[in-house]
């Protein structure tokens, strides 16, 4: 399990946007570098960030080799009322990641 | 004329003695990777430190919450006082080496490898209980003879670029290498997120990678140059505030 550090604001307003941040601890290997031996170290990236609010896609986002490590991805959200904000995070070697966070809206 | 060279040379030589931290030569979106909690990356490690700070290990089963309690307390101010005088060894230690004493002789288990990610993590979660305390170095006069050495190795002439440490970071700080700000070279935010490393490094790492800059030999990772470097870099930032986790470029 990779670790992750998202942030959404306490409490937000009904229909106004807010702001949400993601970092996740990965590597993001670009496939163009060689090890110590020369040889080109195989890819390994996140190539899929996907937010949904109760079920509703909200966001996503298409990453490529060029997107640093620990990849810091922040997004605008509205939301009508409190749910559930479910971030996924899908790259090489079969990797995903799913971290949910409550919404309250006042 | 002479006095406005006199003031000149008042305002030249003030400004060589006013420490100044790596932060103030950042561009403002790396200062806000930094101050912002919830964009600095070394969080991620930081978070990490703080589950290690609370994991039983070792034959005892010992965290080291069972000896130390809260570290927001116990904590609290110790990383300014680094590295710090260690009767047993006789020498100085700096806090990654009192970290794996600790855990050696304490904890009874395996020590982690220098610069390994629990070890940075455990080292990254006690130094930010200091967050924002003024770095004061320890006086204890019995590390006086390795800090004098690592002054005289701070102003010596290393590698095949025959340069010391004083010759950028004391003579040449305001003015830029390859574009990038030179800086002072104050180890005000260590271990630190750099986004060059794409992840944390210690204040050892830093300092063998501006020795292979001047294509000198480094010393490994824990050697007694490195840390008596160490003890002259905490005596030349006093009072600075430390910044652990610190984000640099």
């Amino acid at each position: 399990m990779a670790r992750t550090l998202i942030h959404v604001p306490p409490s937000v307003r009904r229909g106004e946007p807010f702001e949400v941040r993601t970092t996740i601890a990965h590597p993001m290997e670009t496939g163009y570098r060689p090890d110590e031996n020369g040889r080109v170290l195989p890819r390994d990236i996140v190539t899929r960030l996907q937010c949904t609010l109760d079920g509703a896609l909200v966001f996503s986002a298409d990453l490529y080799p060029a997107v640093a490590a620990n990849p810091y991805v922040a997004f605008q959200v509205r939301a009508e009322r409190s749910g559930e904000l479910r971030i996924t995070w899908e790259g090489d070697k079969g990797f995903s990641q799913t971290e949910t966070v409550a919404v309250r809206v006042e | 004329m002479r006095a406005w060279l006199a003031l000149l040379l008042v305002c030249a030589s003030a400004g060589a003695q006013q420490a100044r931290s790596g932060l103030d030569f950042m561009g403002p979106a790396t200062q806000a990777m930094q101050r912002d909690d919830s964009q600095n990356p070394a969080m991620l490690w930081l978070h990490e430190g703080q589950a290690l700070w609370h994991r039983p290990e070792g034959r005892d089963q010992r965290s080291c919450m069972s000896c130390h309690g809260d570290a927001s307390q116990s904590m609290r101010g110790v990383a300014t006082r680094y590295p710090a005088f260690d009767t047993a060894s006789q020498g100085p230690l700096n806090l990654s080496q009192r970290i794996l004493q600790c855990r050696v002789q304490r904890q009874r288990a395996a020590p982690w490898a220098p610069e390994s990610e629990p070890l940075l993590s455990l080292e990254t979660y006690v130094a930010q209980q200091s967050r924002g305390l003024p770095i004061a170095p320890s006086d204890d006069p019995r590390l006086a003879p390795f800090t004098a050495r690592g002054q005289a190795a701070y102003t010596r002439r290393i590698g095949q670029l025959d340069m010391s440490c004083a010759q950028c970071h004391d003579g040449a700080w305001d003015r830029k290498l390859a574009g990038n700000p030179i800086t002072q070279g104050q180890a005000t935010g260590y271990p630190i997120y750099r986004l060059e490393w794409q992840g944390m490094g210690s204040l050892q790492r830093r300092l063998r990678n501006c020795m292979t800059g001047v294509r000198a030999q480094a010393p490994p990772f824990g050697a007694a140059e490195l840390v008596e470097l160490e003890l002259h870099l905490a005596q030349r930032a006093r009072g600075l505030p430390l910044e652990t986790p610190a984000v640099r470029p």
